[in-house]
């Protein structure tokens, strides 16, 4: 770099208010994208979190959901019998046999509008075998009881769901016990129940998953294998965070395609917009280029000057961006899951790639929108400009 | 051999259908330690003929010879690293980088040559004492008078020690007395440093300072020794 960088500086500084709005047009873009790519993280995170790779999920041969799945007690009793099974603390297998359905609960905020949320039945051993899930408030429903426990993410987002109210579902009155976490995975967006108090208002004598806890996760190929070739059932062996990571695949992507597309539409914009700073920067610099190149600065020299001016414009405005985007770490929102067409809630997530991410992607703007003005600076013809 | 060596140059502007030949076989040579001033009519080709002696513009033909380089052969790199070594060049006005200070805008030649911070700051303080502006090091060139900015000038035209120095009508902005202070400058330069000077000027008191002036007319050189020095 042989032209002095405070040239650039001082210059920029002698014009702030052009300066300032392209660099504001690249901010928003900046913000929008470090926006959409946090709404995209966050919603794999929650799913990538829901899953565990110590536990597998079992469902019905070529079933690619909980909701298309459907297993019967003598399955269930099979794979609680199997040695790839740990044993908790009170010496039986941590295996939860669960009943999923999808219900439709009117919304806080304008109760005409209803999503489908999951209610789990699970067994006992559930809260075992899901090591994430905690009770934060109440206590757990008891056996034998109409009781249930809401996810934390659902309690602000349907009526009802407070501990002490009761929530009606299958035509069942629901006394709400307690609130449960579960490290911000998608598990705090259902509504769990025992599997037995579900099964006979569902859909009868089926469970549609089994999740249960490896007694040696290294060992899940051969788990995998030994279930599945079992004579006595039919059915398919995944690991549970492999599992997880699959449902968020096609929404995940899709979110993170339409960011890429349209940011990358608003930064056409925000890239013509330093386009046409850095020519008229160009055009009422050509004197100073003249003698820059009458004193022997190489045209790479002013050409990389001039580069460099454009993409110190532009990384400021992608701080900028940063600042703006900062803001919505940590809020939630929610979405329909395409995968299992149910209700999830989950906050954006504001990561640190993400926001370097979002300073490479300003600087390239500014790289791109300074090209064309820096090389007509290159080539500035001395004579005309100094006359 | 002459440090500039002029052979048969022609040179025409285009300009639409208007066609200007402001020079037609032009030969000259300017010696090393010379000190030249070049009079003539608006028009004559002055400026052109500055211009391209410093390869700031290309003769339609003919041979430019600087220092022993043929100024139009070198590519657009050579070029400026040839310009960087041999010419220090001062235009009539717009001289100044204005967004930086003068001692910034003498700096400027010497972050082309290798020498370390120390190094450069002694030659611009030198330089700047050179054209008595020490106590201006830090001034931007709006809060300086015509004459002292064309003094900066010449300070950034000398202080990466060229082989040869290029005016422009230096003082054509200037008052008597400020133009006055720049010749003297340029003549101490010339007598005591043994400097080549090549300056464009209207001013006959300019012209009195140096050893020789050429008078362009219309594109054909009348010499004339100086009658003072
Ligand atoms: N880029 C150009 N395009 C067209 N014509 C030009 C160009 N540059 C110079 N000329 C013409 O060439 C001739 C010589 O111009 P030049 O600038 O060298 O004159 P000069 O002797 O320096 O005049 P002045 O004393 O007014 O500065 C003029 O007729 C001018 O109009
Ligand atoms: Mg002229």
């Amino acid at each position: 770099m042989k032209i002095p960088l405070v040239y650039n500086v001082r210059s920029v500084l002698q014009r702030p208010v052009s300066t300032a709005l392209t660099a504001l047009g690249i901010a928003l873009v900046v913000a929008v994208f470090i926006g959409m790519l946090a709404l995209a993280s966050g919603f794999r995170t929650a799913l990538v979190r829901t899953g565990s790779d110590r536990n597998v999920l079992v469902l019905r041969r070529g079933a690619d959901s909980e909701l298309s799945s459907g297993l019967s007690r003598e399955t269930a009793s099979i794979l609680a019998a199997s040695p790839h099974v740990a044993t908790g603390a009170d010496g039986h297998p941590l295996v939860s046999p669960e009943v999923y359905v999808l219900i439709p609960l009117p919304k806080i905020f304008d109760t005409t509008q209803v999503a489908n949320v999951v209610a789990r039945g699970v067994s006992d051993r559930a809260w075992t075998v899901r090591s994430n899930v905690r009770v934060v408030a109440g206590r757990k429903p008891e056996s034998g009881r109409s009781e249930i426990c809401v996810g934390q993410r659902i309690v602000p987002r349907f009526p009802h769901t407070g501990i002490g109210e009761t929530l009606r579902f299958a035509g069942r009155d629901w006394g709400v016990v307690c609130h449960f976490a579960a490290g911000g995975s998608a598990f705090e967006s259902e509504i769990w129940g025992e599997n037995e108090q579900f099964m006979p208002v569902f859909r009868g004598q089926v469970f549609q998953s089994i999740t249960m806890r490896l007694s040696d996760p290294g060992a899940f190929d051969e788990a995998k294998r030994s279930l599945e070739t079992d004579k006595r059932m039919t059915v398919d062996v995944h690991r549970e965070s492999d599992f997880y990571v699959q449902q968020s695949q096609l929404l995940g992507r899709l979110l993170r395609v339409l960011a890429f597309l349209i940011t990358g539409i608003m930064a056409i914009g925000a890239v013509f917009g330093a386009v046409n700073t850095m020519y008229a920067a160009v055009a009422s610099r050509a004197p100073e280029i003249g003698v820059l190149l009458t004193l022997g600065f190489h045209p790479r020299s002013v050409l990389a000057s001039f580069l460099l001016e454009s993409a110190i414009i532009a990384a400021a405005g992608g701080a900028a961006g940063c600042l703006f985007a900062l803001p919505i770490n940590g809020i939630v929102t929610s979405t329909t899951n395409w995968a299992s067409f149910s209700e999830i809630a989950f906050s954006f997530r504001v990561t640190p790639g993400l926001l370097l991410t979002g300073l490479v992607f300003a600087v390239v703007m500014g790289v791109l929108g300074g090209f064309f003005p820096a090389r007509r600076a290159a080539r500035v013809p001395v004579v005309q400009a100094i006359r | 051999m002459a440090l500039v060596q002029i052979r048969d140059v022609y040179k025409t502007f285009q300009r639409d259908t208007q066609r200007i030949d402001v020079f037609t076989g032009l030969s000259l040579d300017v010696a090393q330690g010379s000190f030249t001033a070049l009079m003539g009519p608006s028009g004559s080709g002055k400026s052109t003929l500055l211009n391209l002696i410093a390869g700031l513009d290309r003769p339609t033909s003919g041979t430019v010879r600087v220092a022993g380089a043929d100024v139009h052969a070198m590519s657009a790199a050579q070029l400026a690293a040839w310009r960087a070594r041999h010419i220090g060049f001062v235009f009539q006005q717009l001289n100044l980088l204005p967004v930086l200070t003068a001692y910034q805008n003498v700096e400027l030649p010497l972050l082309l040559t290798r020498l370390s911070k120390q190094e450069r700051a002694e030659r611009v303080r030198v330089a700047l004492g050179v054209v008595a502006l020490d106590d201006r090091i830090h001034h931007y060139p709006r809060q300086l008078s015509g004459g002292q900015e064309q003094r900066v000038a010449i300070a950034r035209a000398i202080v990466a020690d060229p082989t040869l120095i290029l005016l422009d009508e230096p003082t054509g902005q200037l008052d008597a007395k400020s133009s006055q202070e720049v010749l003297t400058l340029l003549q101490r330069l010339n007598s005591e440093f043994g400097k080549t000077v090549v300056i464009v000027t209207h001013d006959a008191h300019a012209a009195d300072k140096a050893k020789t002036v050429l008078h362009l007319e219309k594109g054909a050189l009348i010499e004339r020794a100086a009658v003072g020095a």
